[in-house]
Order: structure tokens, then sequence, then C-alpha cells
């Protein structure tokens, strides 16, 4: 099975150019099946299973959605497997812009927008800077320049990766979106047991990810640290 | 191409030196370089401590690696002999019931105008994606692109700097918050073009006159007409990109010498392609391809008698204009 792990900003069109590119691997006789990661809520299974495409959501509630999600790969996988998927994706939302759910040697796309502003792709972290391709979307509302700018950032924080241009509303890109992430040299998984993420997670546990409501120093514990505010 | 190990054992200060580009790059990857100019990247990244490298997300060793696969990528891009497109050519796939495309093979030169017409879903945007992925049989069409009479480098598929395709859209709108000038800027240095400042004058100029309706340098892009807008992005779009190809899809009317807006364009040594429902636009091409049911059905050149009607309908285009500004000015019609 192949497995591609799509993440982005919220609402950067991460399940509108996935919908056109299943479509794509749809018409190729391909059987897609599909896992939506978020926090609190989400209806992106909905339009998924509008098309038939099984999916299954997965909603971390208080805990961080990126670990969540690391916890429960392995358990995604295999229902991909059980349900003879030949292509297993999964969807999340990037919420800090720290974290990245991607995984060595598993093809990694981040989907990140042109509205979001040419300063953006230098404020988000290994979510975009270690993914394989990245999908700029919504080009459709810019200028030919702003593309242009926007996509020349994006390379200058990820050198190595595809950039593509994809309209999520026309589906403009997705046929060739879909002959990126899975032809013949897509590598055939079998398992996820004892692969590796690509970047570690912010070791981030203090009092208040353990419940603590009280504003105060004393009730503050573990991981704390303090901005440097000056008087000048 | 330069070694990884070269790269990395060079002094900062020699590589900016040599590299200016590489001021913007260490910029747009948090990496505050300033004062360690006399040490290698590494020794750098050495004095970061660890908690700086997690909170910025920062792994030693794929840095020095990403800073070696940008720099080498932007030689490239900078040093490489521009494959100067002159041509490019489609040969036939099928349309949408599986026949074979009815003509034999598609030459487009440099300097040429083509329009393509057909009705709404007749596969006219599927043409256009078709050269802009350099298709090879891989896409629904079965459709194959050359460039130059040959099979096409890969490159254009995926380099961001050897974009086959420029693509004015309809979309009037900038979303940046950012003075015509600064906005030329951004992109002009996002190009690496050498001398700044005169590229600027000359895309301010040249919009300004397709626009009709002057604008200064320092006025907010969003707050340009129409007109200026679309002005500003045709004259930028000519002199900045280096897409050899520009795609059209429709130029509207209003505000704008579109006449002047294509001779721009063409004395930039591009191909224009447009996508139109526009009589006068379509016949300033020199021949039109038309779209039926996903398949080229035919391509007809423009005629003598044609260029006549086209002489027409600018009379009645002046006509329209010189109503128009009437009607601006308060005048009886
Ligand atoms: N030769 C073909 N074989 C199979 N499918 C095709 C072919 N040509 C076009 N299509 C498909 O037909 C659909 C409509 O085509 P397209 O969007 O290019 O139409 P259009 O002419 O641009 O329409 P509009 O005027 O509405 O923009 C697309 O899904 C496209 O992929
Ligand atoms: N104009 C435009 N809108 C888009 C594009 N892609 C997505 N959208 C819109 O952006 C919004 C968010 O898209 P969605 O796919 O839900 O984003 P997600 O949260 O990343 O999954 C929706 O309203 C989409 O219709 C695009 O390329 N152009
Ligand atoms: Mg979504
Ligand atoms: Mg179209």
């Amino acid at each position: 099975m192949n497995f591609i792990t799509v993440s982005g900003p919220p609402s950067s069109g991460k399940t509108s150019v996935l919908l056109k590119t299943i479509e794509v691997f749809i018409d190729r006789g391909l059987k897609v099946g599909v896992v939506k990661f978020d926090c609190l809520s989400t209806d992106d299974d909905l339009l998924y299973k509008k098309m038939n495409i099984p999916v299954k959501k997965g909603l971390s509630g208080a805990l961080c959605p990126d670990h969540y999600f690391v916890s429960n790969v392995e358990e995604i996988f295999q229902w991909g497997l059980d349900i003879d998927a030949d292509i297993l994706i999964s969807e999340s939302a990037g919420l800090c812009n720290r974290c990245s759910p991607y995984i060595k040697e598993i093809k990694a796309v981040c989907v990140i927008d042109n509205l979001s502003g040419v300063g953006t792709p230098k404020k988000i972290g290994p979510m975009l800077k270690s993914a394989d391709v990245v999908v700029i979307t919504k080009g459709d509302i810019v200028s030919q320049a702003e593309r242009e700018v926007f996509a020349s950032r994006v390379n200058a924080v990820n050198p190595a990766s595809i950039i593509m241009n994809i309209n999520g509303l026309t589906g403009q890109g997705a046929f060739e979106l879909a002959s990126v992430l899975h032809n013949d040299k897509s590598a055939n998984i079998e398992t996820l047991t004892g692969k590796e993420l690509r970047f570690p997670m912010p070791s981030a546990l203090c009092s208040y990810c353990l419940g603590e409501t009280k504003i105060g120093a004393e009730h503050q514990m573990g991981n704390v640290r303090k901005m440097d505010i000056k008087n000048d | 191409m330069i070694e990884h190990n070269v790269i990395n054992n060079t002094k900062l200060f020699i590589l900016l030196k040599k590299y200016p580009f590489l001021e913007a790059y260490f910029k747009d990857n948090n990496f505050d370089i300033i004062g360690h100019e006399a040490g290698t990247f590494s020794s750098f990244l050495n004095t970061l401590d660890e908690e700086y490298l997690e909170d910025m997300a920062i792994d030693k060793h794929e840095a020095c690696r990403q800073l070696s696969t940008y720099l080498n990528s932007m030689l490239e891009f900078l040093g490489e002999d521009k494959t100067d497109v002159l041509s490019i050519t489609i040969f036939p796939g099928t349309n949408k019931s599986g026949e074979k495309e009815n003509y034999d093979k598609l030459k487009i030169n440099k300097g040429d105008i083509v329009s393509i017409v057909g009705p709404t879903g007749s596969g006219k945007s599927r043409l256009l994606a078709d050269i802009e992925w350099v298709a090879q049989a891989d896409t629904p069409t079965k459709r194959k692109i050359f460039v130059n009479d040959d099979v096409p480098d890969n490159k254009w598929r995926f380099s961001i700097e050897d974009k086959l395709v420029a693509q004015l859209s309809q979309n009037m709108n900038f979303v940046m918050d950012l003075t015509a000038k600064e906005f030329v800027e951004l992109h002009a240095r996002s190009r690496m073009v050498e001398n700044i400042e005169e590229v600027i004058g000359r895309i301010l100029t040249q919009a300004n006159e397709l626009a009709g309706e002057n604008f200064a340098p320092d006025t907010p892009i969003t707050s340009l007409s129409g007109g200026q807008s679309r002005a500003l992005m045709i004259a930028d779009t000519a002199i900045l990109s280096k897409s050899p190809i520009v795609l059209i899809d429709e130029i509207e009317n209003a505000g704008i010498d579109r006449k002047r807006a294509l001779s721009l364009l063409l004395s930039e040594d591009k191909i224009i392609l447009i996508a139109t429902h526009d009589p006068t636009l379509a016949l300033l091409g020199d021949k039109r391809i038309v779209i039926k049911n996903g398949g080229i059905d035919c391509v007809i050149e423009t005629t003598a008698e044609e260029r006549q009607v086209l002489a027409e309908l600018e009379v009645m285009d002046k006509r329209t204009k010189e109503m128009r500004t009437k009607l601006r000015n308060g005048e009886r019609l």
C-alpha cells in the first residue's frame, strides 16, 4: 500500500485538493482510504463519504493533534490494509506551525495557500521544511507576480521539494499531482512499525498541559519558560 | 555543482560575498548569522543552543544539506545558458470519445499569438494544462508536447525558476499590502534581476501606458482601479516573468489597451495563448485552435478577410470607448 501524509494550516485547501486528486486515483482504478485528523471537530469526513471514499476520523480533543496522530498511525495503517486500499491518505491540520506528522520514507505533502502572505513560509517549521511535495493553492485569487514570489519563498525554505500550484476549486493541477504522488516508483509499504518521525516533536510538558487552570507562579511546574520583557 | 563539504567548510563572509543571494536565504530561514561571518555555517549552527534549535525546529545536519541544495540550484538557475524556447509542438491525442484528434501536429513559434476557442466544458483549460505540464501522453487527452522540436527536459515540470507558462488570470485583485513600486521590487528581487531600479521604472512606465489612466509609484496596489491593476499585472509579467509562454484567460476590455498589451508581451519574446470568446481578441491572433468534445477540431488561420472584420470591430470598439468617455464626462451621447 502507498501511504501519503498530507498536512497544512487550517483552510489552506487540503480537503479540496485531496478530493480532486482522489477523483483521479479512482479514475485510474485505484482504491483510496482517507484518515482525517483534527482537534475539536471536522466535517471533512462527510465530504469524503459523499464521494464513497472510505474514511476514518480522529479528534484529538485536548491533546496535540500531531502527537495524537503518531500514537494512532500504526492502527490506521492496519485499517488501510484491512480495507484493501492501494493508497492511504492522512489529512491533518497543522495548528502550531511547529509539529509535522511526517514519517521517514513516507511521502509527505504540505498544502499552503497563496493568500497566507509571502512572510508565511518562513514562519512554518518542519511541516513545510521537511515535506517532499509542497502544494500551493488559491493561485486563482492572486496575480502571477504574487504566485512567483510566494513559490520562491517556499523554495528558499525547502529547496529540495517539488512545488506545485493546484487550484482546489477547479482541480487544475490535480491530475499532475496524482501522477507525482502515486506512480510506478511508489514504494509498497508493508508496515509502519519501527519507522521514524522526520522531526522530533517539541518537548512541552508543563502544569498547564496536565490540566492546571490557575494563573500564578506557584501553579507553574515542569517545562516553563518566561518571556524577556524589558522596560525601555 | 559545488560539493556539500566545500560549502560547509567555507567561511560565511566569503560565501556571502560570492553569492549575495544567500543573505535573503539566511533571513528566510531565520538564521541570524550577523556577527558570525568569520566562521563557517556549521560553526554558526554550533553556537546555537539546544533549546533554540528545538524551538526553531532546526536539525543541524539537515540545515547544512539544505544550504548546499539551495546554493547549487540557484547557481544552476543563474549560470546555465537559458534554453531559449523557440517553439512548442502539440502532437494529437484523443478527444473525450477516445477518437484521434483531427490534425497532424501543431507548432507554435515564439512571437505567435494563438487563440483558443470552444464551448464551455469543451477542453480549453485541459489543452492549456497539457502545455503547462508538457504532457507526454500521460494526461486524459494523451497529447504530447515537444519544446524546440524535441522531447522536453523534466525541469519544465518541476523547477520553480524554469516554469514554461505564466498565467494572467481573470482575477484583477492584488492581496498584498504594498505600493506599486514595492510590489514590483519584491517580484524583481525574487527573480534575482540585477538592474532593479531600471526594471522597476520600465514596468511602471509600461503599466501606465497600458492603463491610460496614470498612477504614481507609491499608490497602494490594492487601491489601483481594475484597468490599472491589470495593466500592472501585464507589464510585470511581460518584463519580469521568465516563462516563455503566457496564457491569457480573456483580457477584459475595460480600461486597458489590449492590442498594446499583446504587443508588449510580444516585444518581450513570448508565445501568447489566449482563451477567449471575444471576436476582437480572437482575431488579434495569427490562428485559432477550435476545441470540440475535448479534442482539437481544427486550426483556423486568420485570413485577410478576417483582418478586415477586425478593422471593423476595432472601429466599433473605438466608438464604444468614445461613448464611455462622454458618459464619464457627463456629456450627451
Ligand atoms: N481529450 C479529452 N479526453 C478526456 N477528458 C477530457 C479531454 N479534454 C478535456 N477533458 C476533460 O473535460 C473536462 C472539461 O474540460 P475543460 O475544463 O478543459 O473545459 P473548458 O473548455 O476549459 O471549459 P470552460 O469554458 O467552462 O472553462 C475536464 O475534466 C477535462 O479533464
Ligand atoms: N479560490 C480558491 N479557493 C480555494 C482553493 N482551494 C480551496 N479553496 C477554498 O478554501 C476553503 C478551505 O478549503 P479546505 O479544502 O476545506 O481546506 P482544509 O481546511 O485545508 O482542508 C474552501 O472554502 C475551499 O473552497 C483554490 O485553489 N482557490
Ligand atoms: Mg480539510
Ligand atoms: Mg476552462
